[in-house]
C-alpha cells in the first residue's frame, strides 16, 4: 500500500508521519500543495504544523490550498484520510469534518502525553483498535478545542462518529472529543500525534496501531 | 470602482473565550473590577473592487462566508463605502 502525505507550507510532522508509514509497513510518498491531482495513493494523511503560520485561523488557509481539491475528490470516493493535529483542524477547516477547533481552555500550548480512549474501531485509521482501548499519544497544540453545538454533538454520537476521546479533557473539547471521523468513517482527524509514538525509541509503539489499522480496513477486516 | 469593506468577526454567543477571559482578569487586576465580560474578536478590512453597492456588499458576504468567518464559532457584520471619502 502506498500512502500520501501532504506537505503545506508551515508543515512540520510530514516527515515524521512519512516516517511512521514506512514503519508500519507502507510505502510512504511526499504530496505537494500546490498540486491538485491526488493520484496513485491508497490513503492520505495531512500531517501536523503550523500551516500557513495559522494565519486567519488555524488549517483556514490550507483548507483552500489546490491540493484540498484532489483530497476531497479522493474522500467522496471512500478513500482513507486521517488529519493529525493542523491536519485536523485543515479537515474542518474544509467541512470534510464536522466541527471546528479553537483556542485550549486554558490558553495554553499543551505539549504532553495524554490518555485517550477508542470509541470506534470502525474506521480504517482504527480498525486495529478496540473500542475502549485505552492509548496514551503526545499532543502538542494550542488550539484544539473542539467545539460543535450540543444537539451536533448528540448527532454525532448516535452515528458513532467519535473516534477518539480525552480521558482527562485538559482543552476543554466539547464531549472530550480527541477525534471525529465523517458520516461514512473514511475521514478521521485526531489531536494527538500517533507518528511521533512508533518505536521504542520515540516511547513506545502506541501509535502504530493507527497506521496498521489501513491495512487491515484494505483486506476487509471489520470489528463491531 | 473601488470600496473600502471592514468586517468585525466575534466568537458567537455561548463560545467559551478564553483570551477574553484572560483580558478580563487582567483588567481587573489593573483595578478595573467594573467590568465583568470581555470578548476578544477581529477587525478585517478589504479594498475590492464592484460596479455597485449591491455587487460589492454580495462579493464581502461571499468572501466572508467562505473564508474569513468560521460560522461554527463565529459571526460577523460588515460595513462598505466608496473608497476616497473620507
Amino acid at each position: 500500500m502506498r500512502l500520501g502525505v501532504v506537505i503545506f507550507p508551515g508543515s512540520n510532522c510530514d516527515r515524521d508521519a512519512l516516517a511512521a508509514a514506512e514503519i508500519a509497513g507502507y510505502e510512504a510518498v511526499p504530496l505537494w500543495h500546490g498540486e491538485s491531482a491526488v493520484e496513485g495513493v491508497d490513503a492520505i494523511i495531512l500531517p501536523g504544523g503550523f500551516s500557513y503560520g495559522d494565519a486567519l485561523r488555524a488549517g483556514a488557509l490550507a483548507a483552500t490550498a489546490p491540493v484540498m481539491a484532489g483530497v476531497r475528490r479522493f474522500a467522496a470516493r471512500g478513500g482513507a484520510v486521517l488529519g493529525i493535529c493542523n491536519g485536523f483542524q485543515i479537515l474542518c477547516e474544509a467541512g470534510l469534518l464536522p466541527g471546528a477547533l479553537t483556542r485550549n481552555r486554558d490558553l495554553a500550548f499543551h505539549c504532553h502525553d495524554v490518555a485517550l480512549t477508542v470509541v470506534t474501531a470502525r474506521t480504517p485509521w482504527t480498525r486495529a483498535l478496540a473500542p475502549g482501548e485505552r492509548l496514551v499519544l503526545p499532543v502538542a497544540h494550542g488550539e484544539g478545542r473542539y467545539v460543535v453545538p450540543p444537539e451536533e454533538l448528540d448527532r454525532l454520537e448516535a452515528q458513532d462518529q467519535i473516534v477518539f476521546r480525552y480521558e482527562d479533557n485538559f482543552n476543554g473539547s466539547c464531549g472530550a472529543v480527541a477525534g471525529v471521523c465523517n458520516r461514512a468513517g473514511n475521514v478521521v482527524g485526531m489531536m494527538p500525534h500517533p507518528e511521533r509514538r512508533v518505536e521504542a525509541v520515540l516511547g513506545g509503539e502506541a501509535g502504530l496501531g493507527v497506521f496498521r489499522s489501513l491495512r487491515l480496513a484494505a483486506a476487509g477486516v471489520t470489528r463491531p | 470602482m473601488r470600496w473600502r469593506a471592514v468586517v468585525a468577526v466575534e466568537l458567537k454567543p455561548g463560545v467559551l473565550d478564553p483570551q477574553g477571559e484572560a483580558v478580563r482578569e487582567a483588567l481587573r487586576r489593573m483595578g478595573h473590577d467594573h467590568v465583568s465580560d470581555v470578548r476578544v474578536g477581529k477587525r478585517i478590512q478589504l479594498l475590492l473592487e464592484a460596479a455597485e453597492e449591491g455587487e460589492a456588499r454580495a462579493r464581502v458576504r461571499d468572501i466572508c462566508e467562505s473564508l474569513l468567518v468560521n460560522p461554527v464559532l463565529e459571526r460577523y457584520a460588515f460595513d462598505i463605502e466608496p473608497e476616497g471619502e473620507r
